[in-house]
């Protein structure tokens, strides 16, 4: 039975989780050096166009249709062009919307997705190695990941795992494939020994304050009606990201006796990152847990362990939406409760439930060997075939130039710090 | 007393920073400049117009050194942002008067 309620709350929330993308453009482009914040913008941005095709063309029907084979990891193509989707009739997974709206706002998640996993590549591969990886990571990983976690008769949906909102198809799948993808590309000239200051922190901002917006309609529109769930989710999601700021700002403190606002916002984004997963399963008293532990654990990963492996994770992917999401994923094994959202068979470990608990975990084991090497075959495969990397020149002149030919701020001095 | 200065492309200050640190260069002043030589610019497209930008965006370097110092830091300078395009840059050297250190008052090539 449709509801217009439902439906409206739902078309918003689609535009809004959209909107997250352009947002986290202008996030990741203050974090780069000037002359590569068109590159940066561009590998965000493209994602809009290219993901929504492939989702059209049969990425939707890969990951929502009948399972293909009953093996779990794929649907088959029964939905390919949208075929027998409807704007007026329910469709297989909410009863209160359209089944085209459903597909739309499951495309703004295939969007957001691969525009994560490129901060990890960013200010160093060709935009051209880059549209094919993207296109092919999509293909390979995102479709079939949404399948197994989403899909009727997905392989981990059969284990009895939960994820709200994304926090192994999205978060874990693009921090992790982020990791392996910048392993295989290398680091950026001179990684290790200089610096590369942000180079606009307000941008910055302006690009995290979008994301914060646009993440109560992601976590919130995915109880996919306008309902109590809805307000269970926003709520925790308010609660988890201040809870990771004031975090964050205390490690600050306590390490520099200074805060910055590139950590405060950093620590509200990864309080975002680690709720996505139990949005809709946790009490709200946990949702703070969950956030002020995020920012220790991110903290650690993003300064300790990267500096040890010196892997050049450029802005982070894996260090905020990697380690976040699995964070996010074992936290929500440990809190879910059944009470607050049917959908988990059995209640967290906290409550003395140990089922749900080794599911999210064995759910997390899935994600991340999955994208790890699906992922390694891709680019393996695409620097066997071609150049993945710009040539010195073009990366000392900058990727806006070199892969462009536009410059952010032509009509303003300033040299890189 | 000489001062140096160097128009070079943006790109080689952080390899000339590091080539005048480890030798032992400390001094300079540096801002970005826009200018045209023999290089012709590049091309640009603004949403299907093409645009010739004929402004190059260049660095300018300013050093004073003794004058017994001048060759051997001109020839670093070439040695490190040379790259053999058009486009490169130049050296001008030029005469200084004096030197003036302001918190010592010392005047002179100690002064440098």
């Amino acid at each position: 039975m449709l509801n217009s309620g439902d439906m409206a709350f739902m078309m918003i929330c689609a535009m809004l989780v959209f909107f997250m993308t352009p947002g986290l453009a202008l996030f990741y482009g203050g974090m780069v050096r000037r002359k590569n914040v068109i590159n940066t913008l561009m590998s965000v941005v493209f994602c809009c166009g290219l993901a929504t095709i492939l989702w059209f063309l049969f990425g939707f029907s890969v990951a929502f249709a009948p399972d293909a084979g009953g093996l779990g990891f794929i649907g088959d193509f029964s939905h390919a062009f949208f075929n027998g989707i409807s704007a007026t009739e329910a469709g297989d997974y909410a009863e209160g919307i359209p089944g085209a709206l459903f597909a739309i706002f499951q495309l703004m998640f295939c969007i957001i997705t691969p525009a994560i996993l490129v901060g990890a590549l960013s200010g160093r591969m060709r935009f051209k190695a880059m549209f094919i990886f993207v296109a092919a990571w999509l293909t390979l990983v995102y479709f079939p990941l949404a399948h197994m976690v989403w899909g009727e008769g997905g392989l981990i949906l059969n284990l009895g795992a939960v994820d709200f909102a994304g926090g192994n198809v999205i978060h874990i799948s693009s921090g992790v494939s982020g990791l392996v993808a910048c392993l295989f590309l290398g680091s950026r000239k001179g990684y290790g020994i200089r610096s590369y200051h942000p180079h606009n922190i307000p941008l910055f901002l302006i690009g995290g304050a979008i994301l914060w917006v646009g993440w109560f309609a992601f976590n919130g529109g995915s109880a996919l009606a306008a309902d109590g769930l809805a307000v269970q989710a926003i709520v925790n999601s308010m609660l988890s990201s201040a809870a990771a700021m004031m975090s964050w700002m205390a490690i600050e403190s306590l390490l520099y006796k200074k805060t910055t606002l590139m950590g405060a916002v950093t620590g509200a984004i990864i309080g975002l990152v680690a709720i996505t997963p139990g949005a809709g399963f946790v009490p709200f008293w946990s949702a703070p847990v969950i956030g002020i532990l995020v920012s220790p654990i991110c903290f650690f990963f993003m300064t300790k362990v990267k500096l040890h492996f010196g892997y050049d994770d450029a802005l982070d992917a894996f260090g905020c939406h990697g380690i976040g999401g699995i964070w996010g994923g074992i936290a929500t094994g440990l809190f879910a409760q059944t009470s607050i959202n049917p959908v988990a068979q059995w209640n967290g470990l906290f409550f003395g439930d140990t089922k749900l608990f080794t599911a999210q975990l064995l759910a997390i084991i899935i994600t991340i060997v999955y994208a790890v090497v699906v992922t390694s075959v891709i680019m393996f495969v695409l620097k066997k075939v071609m150049a993945i990397r710009v040539d010195t020149e073009s990366e000392d002149v900058g990727l806006d130039i070199g892969e462009h030919s536009e410059q952010a701020y032509a009509a303003f001095s300033g040299i890189d710090q | 007393m000489k001062q140096i200065e160097a128009i070079i492309r943006p790109e080689k200050l952080e390899p000339l920073k590091e080539a005048f640190h480890a030798a032992n260069v400390n001094g300079m002043n540096v801002r970005q400049v826009l200018g045209c030589g023999n290089q012709h610019g590049w091309v640009a497209h603004n949403r299907g117009t093409t645009v010739m930008i004929n402004m190059m965006s260049k660095i300018e370097i300013k050093i004073v050194v003794a004058d017994n110092q001048v060759e051997k830091i001109c020839a670093l300078i070439i040695d490190v942002v040379r790259t053999g395009e058009m486009g490169d840059g130049k050296i001008f050297i030029k005469p200084v008067d004096d030197c003036i250190r302001i918190r010592t008052g010392e005047r002179g090539d100690i002064a440098l």
